[in-house]
């Protein structure tokens, strides 16, 4: 459990660096941390686990692999904000204590053992995310990206919480393990319907966190005002987390009763998906249809949800990887184009195939990922999902993931289209060298994943 | 020596090429989709003609997933090899006389794509199978929209939507396949051998039609075909007409009807008569083009027809004709379109009525479009007589009528390539088509190869006939066999 002890330290001595003026060694410290937190957290890997801490924690396979993905991706993300941050304000120690303080929360999201330590680890990482999104503290958009998380944030924690509330009070336990044996004890048919009840506010709950739909309309605004950077660890590292702790919660403790709420996450993954996409083809924005994508993306993990079974750790990982890396190359992208022209439309991209080849290319390879082209990862986790759900044959709601999946080309495209055939009289972007190492890494990773996924499948 | 050689060369190639610049580029494509050529030269020497798969590999790709890299090649799929590994380095040899920016993605991209079509033709694993039919995908769609014509955005990526919205139908059965087999794999001969009721392989039966049909296409879901056909650069449409469409009708004979059987027994007759449909359909609006490359593109949809018909007709004649049709449609349609593509590029017009008495300025020209031209409209004696003469006998032994109607792309062919010809070709000769230069240097080269092969295949066809023989004889009988099991 050192990787949680060091990402929670390194925060506190970066603050004191800050103090200091040590501006120049804030990256590497928190790089050099970072790195140390994701070689133990490799260590652990494929050692029997053992729930620690009186039963809080467990550190197993599956958290160490979503913990390597959330802390491999923070490093991506971090490489990226050198010179980000610098431009925006002054304080710059904090941003990196922040993010630093949201993935202790998420680290414990993927390796709870018990209730409270979910509830811990969310509100961890929710309130360090609701400074971050406000981190400008002069734009207005920023702001109205806080106030808008924070509230919906603190409303959906409400619901998690009383649906905590709710198991307690049926099961008598916050433990995993204690509930998984009341559920197993209890005949399915005279179950407290208090029971039942918390499921369903923590299905709310969770639903909230990961930006499905119904529950979702804070998302693209939020996406949208915050610092790019902030919304690229947002709708990748956040949303693997949240996705880990959904799966950790409902196959552990409530797949007995998955009769009951089947029906619901399957409406919900539905809804997820049609919404997502078909507001994201509308968009002018870049920025705001990878918000909206990232909705439909919500759509297709819940898949690995609802078609609960022995592969869908795996499923939901390897998705959650692929759409990892394939984001942070868009949102990278994002950031160089928004430098240069000042907007974030998909016009800004026009003719930036002839001017950057190297950016244009990364960025086709990731939209082709997004968009589950085979030879990429995005493909592999795409076919992981609909595998694991025709298993359980679901097959009309595969059906329907196929026609997204096609929706889905429009607006990735948009892109690829924008970046080669439109010509534009454009300038050559500077693309620095750590987001040159950064973008091509994340590219090259996306193809190794996609010819060759076993790299990735083994872990859990 | 096994196949992953022949599926990894050009992917060497294509990365290869990709750092050299302008005419280097060229010839570099040029040299390895020879050396691709030759490759294929010592497979056919090497292989044997009965009906087992040979120069196998199987190599453990997900096999937590039961998918293995495993790929083969038996009669059919070597012709298919052959068709790609014969008229790859012809095709590059077209573009000698022109200058593509960006040279070397060009041709990597054509060379990838030659290697995800051969990935098609040889897999025996239906993840492999699907992966290479995306890979094909890809490369072309970007050769069309960034090499291609005016409206080259709107049309491919209406190209794309259509075919990818097959292929992933096609995933779907795939996996639901996986799921049925009881060892878990992807394996083709485990599919081969499912017990699946007749509602399962109906299902397949259409999920697999859809992809294939697009890909063809068939009526009714041609329509990104003429626009994607007129709009793409020369080489692009002649890689799209000569082997990616035969994706489709390869995938018919090794996926769709031996994996579902009693599927293709119940909707046997939708297909055919779809596919005469399109003949019809399709000669019909052939009559009524202006542009020359649109009209070639029409055509290729009423000889595409025929193949489908005479394939799910499922006799051992029809789809040993649909073999050697493949094959001869492949040569013929790069003929024409780098005839069209000549013209094109010489007078900047593909309108038909403004074309006339080309043949006087250029004779070597007019001679290589006749016999091109003969064997579109399968002339006995020439390439595409053989495969349309056995398509026509498949279906005849099935139903006259229905031989009738398909026997219509013959005539109603003749028809408007013969029109075509007269008035591109024959009378006087305008101010446009007084500057016509005869064909030179590569031209020639490409032109007589083409020539060459349509005669000589045309007159003697057995030894291509008999790469296949064993192989389609086989899958005939076993499937054949599946439905007289159930029949009563």
């Amino acid at each position: 459990m050192i990787t949680l002890i060091i990402i929670s330290t390194v925060p506190i001595l970066l603050l004191y660096l800050g103090l200091y003026k040590a501006q120049k060694s804030l990256l590497p410290v928190t790089l050099i941390g970072l790195l140390a937190a994701l070689g133990f957290a490799i260590a652990q890997w494929n050692t029997s686990a053992q729930p620690i801490y009186s039963g809080m924690m467990l550190f197993d396979n599956f958290s160490v692999a979503f913990s390597a993905v959330t802390i491999i991706s923070t490093i991506l993300i971090v490489l990226l904000s050198r010179g980000y941050f610098e431009k925006i304000s002054s304080h710059v120690a904090e941003y990196y204590a922040i993010i630093l303080f949201s993935l202790t929360g998420i680290i414990m999201m993927v390796s709870y053992y018990n209730l409270v330590m979910l509830f811990i680890g969310i509100e961890t990482m929710s309130v360090s995310l609701y400074i971050l999104a406000g981190i400008k503290k002069t734009d207005f958009a920023s702001n109205e990206a806080a106030l808008k998380y924070f509230l919906m944030g603190a409303f959906s924690t409400g619901f998690l919480l009383f649906g905590i509330a709710l198991i307690y009070g049926s099961s008598g336990s916050f433990s995993l393990e204690a509930i998984r044996n009341w559920v197993l004890n209890s005949d399915p048919h005279h179950i407290d319907p208090m029971f039942y009840a918390g499921i369903l506010l923590i299905i709310v709950g969770l639903c909230f966190k990961v930006g499905a739909a119904p529950f979702h309309f804070w998302t693209p605004d939020v996406y949208e005002g915050s610092p790019t950077l902030i919304t690229a660890f947002m709708s990748t590292v956040v949303k693997t987390a949240a996705f880990a702790a959904f799966l950790r919660l409902f196959s552990e403790c409530f797949q007995p009763v998955a009769d009951f709420w089947v029906p619901v996450v399957l409406v919900i993954t539905i809804v997820t998906l049609f919404i997502g996409n078909l507001t994201a083809l509308y968009q002018q924005s870049f920025k705001r249809m990878l918000a909206f994508s990232s909705i439909s993306h919500a759509g297709y993990l819940l898949f690995a949800i609802v078609a609960l079974g022995a592969s869908s750790a795996n499923s939901v990982f390897t998705y959650a990887t692929a759409y990892s890396i394939a984001s942070i190359i868009a949102f990278g992208g994002l950031i160089l184009v928004q430098q240069q022209s000042g907007n974030d439309n998909f016009d800004s991209f026009n003719g930036l195939g002839k001017k950057n080849p190297f950016l244009a290319l990364v960025i086709t390879v990731a939209m082709l990922s997004l968009a589950g082209i085979p030879l990429t990862a995005g493909f592999i986790g795409k076919f992981f999902m609909f595998s694991g759900a025709l298993l359980q044959f679901h097959v009309v709601m595969v059906i329907l993931a196929v026609v997204n999946a096609i929706i889905s080309i429009f607006y990735y495209f948009r892109v690829i289209v924008a970046m080669y055939f439109r010509d534009a009289d454009r300038d050559e972007l500077v693309v620095p060298v750590y987001y040159k190492l950064v973008l091509g890494l994340a590219a090259i990773a996306t193809i190794a994943i996609g010819v060759y996924p076993g790299l990735i499948t083994g872990f859990i | 020596m096994t196949v992953s050689l022949l599926i990894f060369l050009p992917v060497i190639a294509a990365a290869l090429v990709l750092f050299f610049k302008n005419s280097a580029a060229k010839h570099a494509a040029l040299v390895f989709s020879l050396a691709e050529l030759v490759l294929a030269g010592v497979f056919l020497s090497k292989f044997v003609p009965n009906a087992t798969t040979q120069f196998m590999v199987v190599v453990p790709w997900i096999p937590k997933f039961g998918i293995y890299f495993n790929a083969g090649i038996d009669g059919i799929s070597m012709i298919m090899v052959l068709l790609s590994a014969l008229l790859v380095p012809l095709i590059i040899l077209t573009t000698y006389k022109h200058e593509y920016k960006n040279a070397g993605a060009f041709y990597a991209l054509i060379l990838f794509m030659q290697a995800g079509m051969l990935v098609v033709f040889t897999a025996l694993d239906g993840f492999l199978f699907y992966v290479g039919w995306e890979a094909a995908l890809i490369p072309i769609y970007f050769i069309c929209s960034l090499w291609g014509g005016q409206n080259r955005i709107k049309v491919t990526i209406k190209f794309f939507i259509y075919t990818f919205s097959g292929s992933l139908i096609m995933l779907v059965a795939l996996i639901y396949l996986y799921l049925q087999s009881p060892e878990k794999t992807y394996d083709l001969s485990h599919f081969y051998n499912l017990k699946l009721s007749i509602p399962q392989q109906s299902l397949i039966f259409w999920a697999f039609f859809l992809a294939f049909a697009i890909k063809m296409p068939l009526f009714p879901f041609h329509t990104w075909q003429p626009d994607t056909y007129t709009e793409a650069p020369p080489a692009g449409t002649m890689m799209l007409a000569g082997i990616m469409l035969k994706m489709g009708i390869y995938g018919v004979i090794r996926w769709l009807i031996p994996l579902a059987p009693l599927g293709y027994d119940r909707y046997w007759d939708t297909a055919i008569v779809l596919s005469i449909i399109g003949i019809v359909y399709a000669s019909i609006i052939a009559f009524r083009q202006k542009d020359g490359k649109r009209l070639v593109a029409y055509s290729s949809i009423a000889h595409v027809g025929l193949i489908s018909a005479g394939l799910f007709a499922w006799t051992y004649l029809g789809a040993q004709g649909a073999m050697i049709q493949m094959l001869s449609h492949g040569i013929n349609i790069v003929g024409m379109f780098f005839i069209w593509d000549i013209i094109g590029s010489r007078l900047n017009t593909r309108e038909i009525s403004q074309l006339g008495g080309i043949a006087k300025v250029a004779p070597k020209f007019a001679i290589a479009f006749l016999i091109i031209t003969l064997g579109t409209i399968a002339l006995p004696l020439t390439n595409g007589f053989i495969g349309e003469f056995l398509l026509l006998s498949g279906i005849f032994s099935i139903n006259i009528l229905l031989a009738i109607f398909s026997g219509l792309t013959m005539i109603f062919g003749a028809v408007y390539m013969l029109r075509m010809y007269k008035s591109v070709m024959q009378g006087e000769t305008n101010a446009l088509t007084a500057t016509f230069k005869d064909i030179s240097g590569s031209e020639v080269l490409v032109l007589g190869i083409i020539c060459a092969l349509i005669i000589v295949i045309g007159i003697y066809p057995q030894p291509i006939l008999h790469i296949s023989d064993a192989a389609v004889k086989q899958l005939v009988d076993q499937t054949t066999m599946k439905f007289n099991e159930v029949k009563p």
